[in-house]
């Protein structure tokens, strides 16, 4: 397992209040591997921010273990702790810049706890700034800069000690769609070009299609699921994975009154985005129904379901039929579900 | 008589700008205790959070005029007098010290505390958290309560000046009520007036011009 950069173990997490003992984390297991986009997605409440807070330890777990880099984080002396987190840089919701600092400076920060010395730190700065796109903007402070802005400079400061994680804690949660766009694109190139692990806290879907390779969905405190993104798009297990993949309550496309033949269609991400139906239909020379479709676009590529009726024709349902095999697109014949009453209506 | 107000002005102006400096020597290090000691502090120590606390409420309690008698020994001890302005300082300082070590608290209590969980998770020390995060984003508001304290300061000692004190107190306590010559209560009165009110507005100015927040 060497490529496997943080490992949780059996995690659990309680905190003892006057109104009790709340449990934020019962038995966690996670491994997330070097270099890739991992996303923790719940609902608010669920445990998220507590278990981010737990792999660099600004939280200690009640009991279970955190590795970083194969270390047990709860075996570290004081002195190694602080620096095991400066290889972890973190990003928050609110941002957290230092007030009365400006950007430059504020990136220069985690650079001066690490004791680099100041001509270094200053010139590293410098190159980050240019990372994020706001050269120009090294003078201003914090509230001098947009909620974009703000978000690139704490990008910077999180980077500035090289980290190998990069945990970002409801990074975009307070920026508006278009600057939530931006903010993914820089994270995900960030990831490409220095090769840096990056944990997403979230409770956005977007979020996790847009730039995950593996999610983990936590709901009141237990991870419920976890895999590839794909996969859980294609088939989310969990009531709170289809909740949040499908928000409008519609689960994968349900037929119950087709007349006619109708079949499933499953797109798995293999095939690349193309007018898959118009072609089929020009090459096949039938016009298909289709009944319902929910397939959504994640890293260029389709995933999704859709039900089309076939003609009643059935030379050219079985032309369909070769089409798609030939394309290789998953499909399955759909039985409508309340056969009986159809019958009943057609006779 | 001018030469005694021009006296007065300057003896006050001492005793108040010593004063405020060695109350913040002892008040500052005692806020920044009580503030990280605290429960949900960077650095929780409950018993050394209460026996600080209480030694601040304490001496918060006692009235100024009493703390003024009652330290004479100790203010022998260390200027080898209870009499003149340097003598006063004593006495000022430990009415004041407790006093700035509350205002800084509340000052570092306003700090944000995001931004202390992102130091944190930088791997910042609770010493580095105190000298590079929670004083430096504290600043504008540890600026605006050094206004306020000199200003206290101010005012206290000119009650000093009833017990063997300087400055414009003592010279209005001795022209104005025991000659009773309004005249000179009058000038002092205006003179003190103006003296808090130049301390009060530069202390605000620097404040503001400090804080990196409005622009």
């Amino acid at each position: 397992m060497s490529d496997e950069i943080i490992r949780v173990e059996e995690l659990n997490k309680t905190f003892t209040g006057k109104s009790g003992t709340i449990v934020a984390l019962d038995g966690v297991n996670l491994s997330i591997r070097r270099g890739e986009i991992f996303g923790i997605i719940g609902l608010s409440g669920a445990g998220k921010s507590t278990l981010v807070r737990c792999i660099n330890f600004l939280e200690r777990p009640t009991s279970g273990r955190v590795l970083f880099q194969g270390r047990d984080l709860a075996e570290l002396k004081p002195r190694e702790l602080l620096l095991a987190r400066q290889s972890m840089g973190m990003i928050f919701q609110g941002f957290n810049l230092l007030s009365q600092r400006n950007a430059l400076q504020n990136i220069c920060f985690p650079m001066e706890i690490a004791g680099v010395p100041r001509a270094d730190a200053k010139k590293r700065a410098n190159e980050l700034l240019e990372l994020v796109g706001l050269s120009d903007r090294a003078d201003a402070y914090p509230s001098q800069m947009s909620g974009g802005q703000k978000q690139r400079i704490a990008i910077a400061r999180a980077l500035s000690t090289s980290p190998s994680v990069l945990l970002c804690d409801e990074a975009t949660s307070a920026l508006d769609p278009n600057t939530t766009r931006q903010i993914l694109e820089l994270l995900k190139h960030i990831n490409k070009a220095l090769g840096i692990t990056v944990v997403m806290i979230t409770h956005e879907m977007k979020v996790i299609e847009t730039i995950c390779n593996r999610v983990a969905v936590i709901d009141e405190s237990h991870i419920v699921e976890m895999g590839e993104v794909k996969d859980i798009f294609i088939r989310p297990q969990s009531k709170i994975a289809k909740q949040l993949i499908f928000p409008q309550g519609d689960d994968a496309p349900n037929i119950s009154k087709a007349g006619k033949r109708s079949l499933r269609l499953v797109f798995d991400g293999t095939s690349a985005f193309e007018p898959i139906i118009s072609q089929m239909t020009l090459d096949c020379r039938a016009a298909v129904n289709i009944l319902a479709a929910n397939t959504k676009n994640v890293d260029g590529k389709t995933y999704g379901q859709m039900v089309i009726q076939l003609p009643e024709d059935e030379v050219s349902a079985a032309r369909i039929e070769a089409y798609l095999k030939d394309r290789s697109i998953f499909f399955k014949e759909e039985v409508p579900e309340n056969a009986e009453c159809d019958t009943g209506r057609y006779s | 008589m001018l030469n005694a107000i021009l006296v007065g002005i300057l003896e006050t102006v001492y005793m108040t700008v010593v004063s405020t400096i060695f109350a913040y020597v002892i008040g500052l290090p005692l806020g920044v205790i009580l503030y990280v000691t605290d429960k949900g502090g960077t650095h929780p120590i409950l018993w050394l959070n209460r026996v600080i606390g209480f030694i601040v409420n304490f001496l918060r309690s006692v009235p100024f005029i009493i703390l003024l008698v009652w330290v004479m020994p100790i203010t022998r001890a260390i200027v080898g007098t209870t009499i003149g302005s340097t003598a006063v300082i004593v006495p000022l300082v430990i009415a004041a010290a407790p006093f700035i070590a509350r205002m800084v608290e509340s000052s570092l209590k306003e700090v944000d505390l995001g931004i202390i969980e992102a130091a944190q998770s930088m791997g910042a020390s609770s010493f580095q958290l105190i000298y590079k995060v929670l004083i430096p984003e504290a600043k504008p508001s540890l600026l605006v309560g050094s206004a306020i304290a000199i200003t206290t300061i101010l005012g206290y000692s000119a009650l000093a000046g009833t017990v063997g004190g300087g400055g414009l107190g003592a010279l209005a306590y001795n022209y104005g009520y025991i000659r009773r010559d309004e005249d000179v209560l009058l000038v002092t009165v205006i003179l003190l007036v103006i003296v808090v009110q130049i301390f009060q507005e530069v202390g605000m100015l620097i404040a503001k011009k400090a804080d990196k927040r409005v622009k």
